[in-house]
């Protein structure tokens, strides 16, 4: 880091979550105080409040959700007094035995792998403050960006389900009901969004200044 | 003004890494990167009121045919199943999958809505020059609401059923499908061409 590069909580200035305003916060760096953005009225951190026990939190509450999302079905399909339970795996292998394959690429990705990916990606970024690690930090925020903006993909399955259980439905000819897995596939979504958020990055660029000015977390 | 504006800029600290800095006053149509760690501080837009407003308005329309009329119809021995966006919500439901309904109702229709609804109640009246009614808090509620619309998986979702779907019966979309599929382009475009700083503005002006 060159010199003259400050961060705004070593300034005593905060930056507003929601309009960017950079105000200068009353008390020693405002962390417990009550401070409100004068421009847009927010309410003004330094850092997302509590933001390591919270995601680590959500982290272990997804990665238990994790478990039954992929054992239990996630539907159940009847024809013809024939019942088959699909579970996320499955479809995507009925896609690839079905030679759509470039589709099953994609489910496989959005429901497999990106949860999966974000909550390693969050246990490493985790541990990485942590550990106060100043190990590129311009690529640790990077992987934050991307599994910030990936999160919302996995939902697909979720739709996937709704979709057939609201076309199929002729009775005993065809019907398609939605099964226990669906509900801990779509938990370990909300909850990995609400891991990515409550992850503050400012975290990883604070252990590199923390040489002359280290801010409480 | 936005924020403290100096000879040299405007003064920001990284959302991202809250690194302070100086953003010169950009071109329209142009980005500021953060120094330290390249995260887009801001991005200025040609237009930006009239633009997303044209196309929040063109969304509604869209987003109001596409909840309107069946989607899909899935035929299968004679026998024809029509669905709207909402008849997943409510056989869901009826299966007792309340959770997964809820879900589904939120990302689908009632986040999306709420989203087109409420850049039309700030933009609209700032194109008039007024400033609309608890301005910063709905703002702000907009700017939270963003991750959680996700009408462009679930279009994804559609192509995936309906290529499960296809060996088992005939599928036929409805208009509302097409109006889906030009409702997410318009959203983007939207989501696009919204530039925060004028709303942040018109707020600053009023202190």
């Amino acid at each position: 880091m060159s010199a003259g590069e400050k961060s705004a909580i070593a300034a005593g200035l905060m930056g507003c979550h929601s309009c960017n305003l950079v105000s200068r916060v009353p008390g020693s760096h405002g962390q417990h105080a009550e401070a409100v953005c004068p421009r847009c009225g927010a309410a003004l951190h330094a850092r997302k409040p509590d933001s390591l026990a919270r995601t680590w939190a959500l982290v272990v509450a997804a990665a238990i959700c994790y478990v039954p999302a992929n054992m239990l079905p996630i539907m159940k399909v009847t024809s013809l007094g024939n019942a088959q339970a699909d579970t996320i795996l499955s479809g995507v292998i009925y896609l690839l035995v079905h030679g759509m394959w470039p589709l099953a690429l994609v489910v496989f990705i959005a429901s497999v792998f990106v949860p999966l990916a974000k909550l390693i990606i969050l246990v490493y970024l985790l541990i990485s403050v942590q550990r106060r690690s100043q190990w590129r930090p311009v690529d640790r925020t990077r992987l934050y960006r991307l599994i910030e903006a990936v999160g919302r993909w996995s939902m697909v399955d979720i739709y996937v389900v709704t979709i057939m259980v609201a076309l199929v439905k002729l009775g005993n000819l065809a019907s398609i009901e939605a099964q226990a897995g669906a509900i801990f596939f779509g938990a370990v979504v909300v909850i990995t969004i609400f891991a990515a958020m409550s992850f503050d990055p400012r975290l990883i660029w604070d252990n590199l200044e923390s040489t002359h000015d280290k801010p409480a977390v | 003004m936005s924020g403290k504006s100096t000879a040299t800029g405007t003064l920001i600290a990284c959302h991202e890494c809250d690194l302070l800095q100086h953003i010169p006053r950009q071109r329209q149509g142009g980005k500021a990167y953060c120094r330290r760690c390249n995260t887009v501080l801001h991005r200025s837009v040609r237009d930006s009121l009239d633009r997303t407003l044209a196309l929040t308005i063109a969304g509604l329309c869209l987003f109001i045919v596409a909840n309107s009329f069946p989607f899909l119809s899935f035929k299968m021995q004679g026998q024809v199943t029509q669905t709207t966006l909402a008849t997943g919500v409510i056989d869901l439901y009826r299966q007792g999958m309340w959770e997964i309904a809820l879900l589904v109702l939120l990302t689908s229709i009632v986040v999306p809505l709420l989203q087109l609804l409420l850049l039309i109640y700030v933009l609209l009246p700032i194109k008039l020059n007024r400033t609309p009614w608890k301005l910063a808090a709905v703002f702000r509620f907009l700017q939270n609401l963003g991750p959680w619309g996700m009408m462009e998986v679930f279009m994804l979702g559609i192509l995936v059923a309906v290529v499960k779907l296809v060996e088992m019966a005939q599928i036929i979309p409805g208009l509302a499908l097409w109006s889906f599929a030009l409702l997410i382009f318009v959203l983007a475009g939207a989501a696009a061409a919204l530039d925060p700083e004028i709303v942040w503005e018109r707020m600053g002006s009023k202190r």
